[in-house]
């Protein structure tokens, strides 16, 4: 029993009641999202801190007896994604209050934008904190919703089409997670994790790879693994930049944490190697691929997320305790870098006035503060020594060396492959849009994609995206522990102490 | 546990239909679909409920006669969450018909852009063909 699991998932909500009632005020508005978002920082951070002394946290929603009711679980890796999720959608939220008014009136033309978006945390603390697989289901609507509302916000054309593509797509894999839930309902007869986990190796073959194929299908679609993975590209990046940001570091990071939780939870007899493995393979090359041909930075960056999504898939393709803590540390690392890309993605729109490669130069000379912003997560992201992402994809290159078949070593060699062709994308964005002499641009160049250029970057929004830089340098800095602390929730996801701690050792 | 075929056939046929129908590029073809669906899908959890019986009110009714309720609690959030879905499809397809006159999804114009570069075997714009120099001046325009 610990009622501080209810905290990052209520607060939110109370918090985005509280905004809609203070929609005229948006100052009011602003400290109300930041206080609560920093609160679940807190209680996120706190969980962490038991999950480790304490072990694993549970309670049953409502005092029904155990067994009936709701669980909330919270074991490290729960707690892991908890308090970096809380800490990326703070920094985020603290970005899009730098926005001007003007800016604010025109990106959301009521003031929806703080309800939503707290209602997405709270929906992402759901899914994190659930322990019970129709639970995940709710958890997954409230984020897919708010995301919904956030990404078609302000109804232009090229947004309601963007909206329309993921809104189609995710109505789809969420219709199939009903199924995979009735489907798994009708053969165990409860949806809660930790008793599915315990009825499930009971069960004929076929029904098991029933379940874990839809399971699977479905979670794939909402992590973006190829092939499942085209409507990502086309949603993301014609949305305001703090909503791609959030959009692309956790959003897709919660599909990648369902993955985890089930294959290691209700399916650690199945692991599935070689399916996911080939897989993950493709991912990362169709995506990379994908994100060399782009001449727009922020498609150019979605491309390198579905790429990338291929690393934490190797790590549980392998599900060996190496490869699972890899994927863990590698999925904080991601979340943090990917988000604070999107961020100097939507600073470069304000100084060049354009995120297309074509239409921007020479923005090292404009703006040698951007350069330094850009290129410290870029490099991170291509997993240059000694930022976090070499620390994680030399882990998960261990884990597939010490797996030692012919198919882990070409994985090893892909995501070295994989990991060049990051740098030769980030390079491209440097070489096109930093380099070179300044463009001056007059009124009638001004179009579709050319707006307002030369726009000064406030100071709020350097600050949040410089403390998550900080962030990700921090994940360098303490990476010993910070890895030792993977290693053990990798190690507690295998060895049973969630099942034991949700049905407090007997079964009812 | 034994099913019902008769909701087995119902609910496939049900689900078939509205995937058919998601495939369309119309949002009102893809709302038909969506709810012909998910009214499938609702099915589906009706079969897993087994077989009817008394409602499960306690000190009324026996045990073991009683219908099973969290499928049926399952089915009233994934209504409630249809509904809202189908409203927010609405909204989509009257404000694409606002913007566009029509409700279809339209390609994405980056994709069909690299598509047409493609196919006239050229190469794209952000193909490397930049000769540094520090004016700039010889910057490949479009």
């Amino acid at each position: 029993m610990n009622n501080l699991l209810t905290i990052p998932v209520l607060l939110p909500m109370l918090g985005a009641a509280l905004t809609l009632i203070l929609g005229r005020r948006p100052r009011a508005q602003r400290v109300v999202s930041i206080i609560v978002l920093s609160l679940v920082v807190a209680a996120a951070g706190m969980l962490a801190w038991q999950a480790e002394t304490d072990g694993v946290q549970s309670l049953w929603v409502g005092a029904w007896p155990d067994g009936f009711g709701i669980a909330l679980v919270a074991d490290r890796l729960s707690a892991i994604m908890l308090t970096v999720a809380g800490l990326v959608t703070l920094a985020v939220l603290v970005f899009s209050a730098g926005q001007e008014e003007d800016e604010v009136r025109k990106e959301t033309p009521v003031s929806i934008f703080h309800p939503t978006f707290l209602l997405m945390c709270a929906g992402v603390s759901n899914a994190f904190l659930a322990g019970d697989l129709f639970n995940l289901f709710v958890g997954f609507e409230i984020l897919l919703f708010a995301s919904y509302v956030l990404l078609t916000m302000g109804g232009t054309g090229s947004r309601v089409r963007a909206g329309s593509i993921y809104v189609v797509v995710n109505l789809l894999s969420s219709s199939m997670f009903l199924m995979a839930l009735a489907t798994t309902y009708a053969a165990v007869g409860t949806v809660n994790l930790a008793q599915i986990s315990q009825r499930i190796p009971d069960l004929p073959e076929g029904t098991q790879g029933v379940i874990q194929f839809m399971l699977l299908t479905v979670f794939a679609i909402k992590a973006a693994v190829f092939p499942l993975s085209a409507w990502l590209p086309d949603s993301y990046p014609t949305a305001p930049a703090p909503v791609t940001a959030v959009f692309a570091g956790l959003l897709t990071k919660v599909g990648v944490y369902a993955i985890l939780r089930t294959q290691t939870l209700i399916f650690p007899h199945r692991p599935l190697t070689e399916l996911l493995l080939v897989i993950a393979l493709l991912t990362m090359v169709v995506g990379i691929f994908g994100a060399i041909a782009q001449a727009d930075i922020k498609r150019l960056l979605s491309f390198t997320l579905v790429s990338h999504i291929g690393y934490m898939m190797m790590g549980i393709g392998l599900a060996s305790i190496e490869g699972l803590a890899g994927t863990i540390y590698y999925t904080a690392h991601h979340i943090t870098i990917q988000a604070t890309l999107f961020l100097v993605a939507g600073l470069i729109q304000r100084v060049g006035g354009s995120s297309n490669l074509d239409r921007l130069s020479g923005l090292l000379t404009t703006s040698p503060l951007l350069a330094v912003l850009f290129i410290v997560p870029g490099m991170n992201l291509a997993g240059i020594p000694p930022f976090s992402g070499f620390i994680g994809k030399l882990g998960l290159l261990n884990a597939g060396v010490a797996a030692n078949t012919w198919l882990a070593w070409a994985l090893v060699a892909t995501s070295v492959v994989t990991s060049l062709l990051t740098l030769y994308a980030i390079a491209k964005v440097w070489n096109r849009a930093f380099w070179g002499t300044p463009v001056s641009f007059t009124v009638e160049d001004e179009g579709e994609d050319l707006v307002h250029p030369g726009r000064p970057m406030p100071g709020v929004m350097v600050g949040a995206t410089c403390a998550l830089i900080a962030f990700s340098l921090l994940l360098t800095f303490v990476a010993g522990p910070f890895y030792a602390y993977t290693h053990n929730a990798a190690e507690a996801l295998l060895d049973g102490a969630y099942v034991a701690a949700v049905l407090d050792g007997e079964v009812p | 546990m034994t099913g019902n075929l008769t909701l087995a056939i119902v609910a496939a046929v049900l689900i078939a239909s509205g995937v058919y129908l998601l495939t369309e590029r119309s949002l009102t073809r893809i709302l038909v679909g969506v709810l012909v669906m998910s009214n499938g899908v609702n099915i589906l959890f009706l079969i897993a409920s087994g077989p009817s019986g008394s409602p499960p009110l306690i000190d009324l009714f026996a045990g073991d006669e009683m219908a099973d309720p969290l499928p049926q609690a399952m089915v009233l959030t994934a209504i409630v969450i249809t509904m809202a879905v189908s409203a927010f499809v609405v909204t989509l397809a009257y404000r694409s018909f606002q913007l566009h006159g029509n409700d279809e999804v339209s390609d994405d114009i980056e994709d069909r852009r690299i598509r047409e570069l493609a196919e006239r075997d050229d190469v794209s714009d952000s193909f490397e063909d930049i000769r540094f120099s520090d004016t700039g001046e010889d910057r490949v325009s479009e």
